[in-house]
């Protein structure tokens, strides 16, 4: 299980890295949900992967029995993926604004706050 | 629970609510600054309280630490606090000067306090996780600041600034997950003897490089800083001072806090990286504020210069480069947050920013032109000006550890920070303006009061800690003693729940 998980984290960031160097906005926006869903299952994957057996704890007991999975990156993982989903959707937003008031997505296009070439007139 | 923490924290969330509800109405800006006032009074107290009694140490929720949230405020945090708490009382007033209805009617002053409030958390927390959540809710508050207005510039400068600080805040939080997976706890102070503890040490130091890319990230550190002059010249001045002054500010203080009481057993991989970074942070940053023509794009590029000097004394890592570091932050805060009004001031008087198109101010106003004086060349580190002490000590601490080259590359910045604040002097000042203008305080009109009364608070301020420095360097040499002797910050923190 924890092996599977590795080769998909690694995939996923793979797969997001080239999404976020392409020169494309909405590219990188897609980039970004993978890289970030990446950092959610590798924080899942830290607190150990145990099937079949919950983290509760037995009646009369003061701790779980040893071996059962960490609940605490599972709690992680909820905080992080609410604050991921906003960001995203602000994010999203923003890349609409630049369409409409940039006309374009393409990064290398957008220079209005670092014009080119205005150093040359006097 | 110490309410000495709770109170700095409480001060801007309660403002931002109330401001929130009065949006619509002129009350909504004055409960800003009122609420700004309140938080500077909790800083001093929290202040007051760290210099009698040590680390102040909160449990929220009386959980025992390493299992809950835990609050901790040395002196170190205790001034970026204060700090924090001042820049905003000064940015809260001039917005009143600044900002239109417009931008009030949207929340304007309520999404400024909540990045106070954000900044404020990230130097009280003791704990990662915590540190990352307080991350966040200062980066979606400066996301709204940076594209309130809606201006094309701001949007391009926000594509930017958005994109890559979402990229370091998943670095961060990578860097959380595999910490815990090796650790186990997110207690920082735990963390520091599980670090030693553990037996994986190569895989540490690994996680260590996430941390100090994402750090390095939002503080704009060498080849990562790039969103920065994007950005920062893009909103209203007033966002403009506070992201200046305080928020890579953030990101320098992380470093310190995770390079000294968590990272700090193996120096071998981080140190010789962080000494290269600091070199070059101050070398491109001020060789990048030679070539720009505009104010604040100039200003901008001296941020990241002066992040340089604040790495170098991490780099070094003796007490006397840490307390140099430590009396250039509170410098370089309140520097900065006054450069960025001046200069919206001086945009206002001379119609812009572009050096080219503008000048005569010290014809007409001779008042802003002693204020930049005082700024700009403190920052440039004029004797006895505020930037020269800490200049000095970080001189002397490269010095004592034979870093030739740094220091060479320290006073060559210094001299090229003074060419850089020189041009602004000649194009803006001596020059006439172009157009045959002639801008004078008086235009300001009203406003003028609420304009100039933050900057000539801050220059105040800068003087003080440059004609009677010997109190501060005090303070910051017992700041940089607790930084690298963490023991008694993590048997504060550790040894049970606060009063």
């Amino acid at each position: 299980m924890g092996t599977l998980l590795a080769v998909t984290v690694g995939g996923l960031v793979a797969a997001a890295v080239y999404l976020m160097l392409q020169r494309d906005m909405l590219r990188f926006l897609f980039g970004l949900t993978l890289i970030s869903n990446a950092a959610n299952l590798l924080i899942f994957s830290a607190g150990q992967l145990t099937a079949g057996r919950p983290p509760l704890v037995p009646e009369g007991a003061k701790a779980p029995d040893p071996g059962v999975a960490n609940a605490l990156p599972q709690a992680l993982v909820l905080t992080a993926v609410v604050i991921g989903f906003g960001l995203f959707a602000f994010s999203l937003v923003l890349t609409l604004r630049a369409y409409t008031n940039l006309g374009t997505l393409r990064t290398d296009d957008m220079r209005v706050a670092e014009p080119l070439g205005d150093d040359v007139k006097a | 629970m110490s309410w000495f923490l709770v109170f700095p924290l409480m001060a801007p969330f309660a403002t931002a609510v109330l401001s929130f509800l009065y949006r619509q109405r002129d009350s909504g800006r004055w409960i800003a600054v009122t609420g700004s006032l309140l938080a500077v009074l909790a800083a001093l107290a929290l202040m007051v309280q760290v210099l009698n009694q040590g680390v102040v140490v909160g449990q929220m929720g009386n959980w025992p630490a390493p299992y809950g949230i835990t609050l901790a405020a040395d002196r170190l945090s205790a001034m970026m606090v204060l700090l924090t708490a001042i820049s905003g009382l000064a940015v809260s007033l001039y917005a009143a000067g600044e900002v239109d209805t417009t931008l009030e009617v949207l929340g304007f002053h309520s999404l400024m306090q909540i990045l106070l409030g954000g900044v404020t958390g990230a130097f009280l927390t003791g704990d990662l996780f915590n540190l990352y959540v307080w991350f966040e809710v200062m980066l979606i508050a400066s996301f709204g600041l940076q594209i309130m207005g809606g201006r094309p510039e701001q949007i391009d400068g926000a594509v930017k600034y958005v994109t890559l600080n979402l990229v370091s805040t998943v670095v961060f939080l990578s860097g959380i997950g595999l910490l815990y997976g090796v650790t186990g706890t997110l207690n920082m102070a735990d963390l520091r003897s599980a670090v030693a503890a553990s037996d994986r040490q190569g895989l540490i130091a690994v996680i260590s490089m996430f941390f100090l890319i994402a750090f390095g990230m939002k503080a704009a550190a060498f080849p990562l800083f790039f969103w920065l002059p994007a950005s920062y010249h893009t909103p209203t001045h007033t966002v403009s001072a506070v992201f200046a002054g305080l928020l890579t500010k953030v990101g320098v203080y992380s470093l310190f806090r995770v390079f000294t009481l968590i990272f700090d057993q193996d120096t071998g991989l981080a140190q010789p990286i962080l000494l290269w970074v600091a070199g070059l942070t101050m070398v491109t940053g001020v060789l990048g504020a030679i070539a720009q023509t505009e104010l604040r794009r100039i200003l901008s590029y001296q941020i990241i210069s002066s992040i340089g000097f604040l790495l170098l004394g991490l780099a070094l890592s003796t007490p006397l480069a840490i307390a140099g570091a430590i009396f250039y932050l509170m410098h370089n805060i309140i520097v900065k947050v006054a450069l960025f009004l001046t200069a919206g001031v001086m945009a206002r008087l001379a119609g812009g920013e572009d050096l080219r198109r503008i000048g005569g101010l010290y014809k007409t106003a001779p008042a802003l032109g002693v204020l930049f004086l005082i700024t700009g060349f403190s920052l440039a580190g004029f004797p006895p000006l505020s930037g020269f002490w800490g200049k000095v000590l970080l001189v002397k601490a490269s010095l004592a550890s034979e870093a030739w080259i740094l220091t060479a590359a320290v006073l060559v910045v210094g001299l090229l920070t003074i060419y850089s604040m020189t041009t602004i002097w000649a194009e803006a000042f001596w020059k006439n303006h172009p157009d045959d203008r002639d801008p004078a305080l008086a235009d300001l009109g009203d406003k003028r009061g609420v304009l100039l009364t933050p900057i000539v608070g801050l220059c105040v301020l800068s003087l003080g800690l440059g004609l009677f420095p010997q109190p501060f360097i005090t303070f910051a040499e017992a700041a940089a003693a607790q930084l690298l002797a963490p023991d008694a910050y993590v048997a504060a923190v550790l040894g049970g729940s606060g009063p």
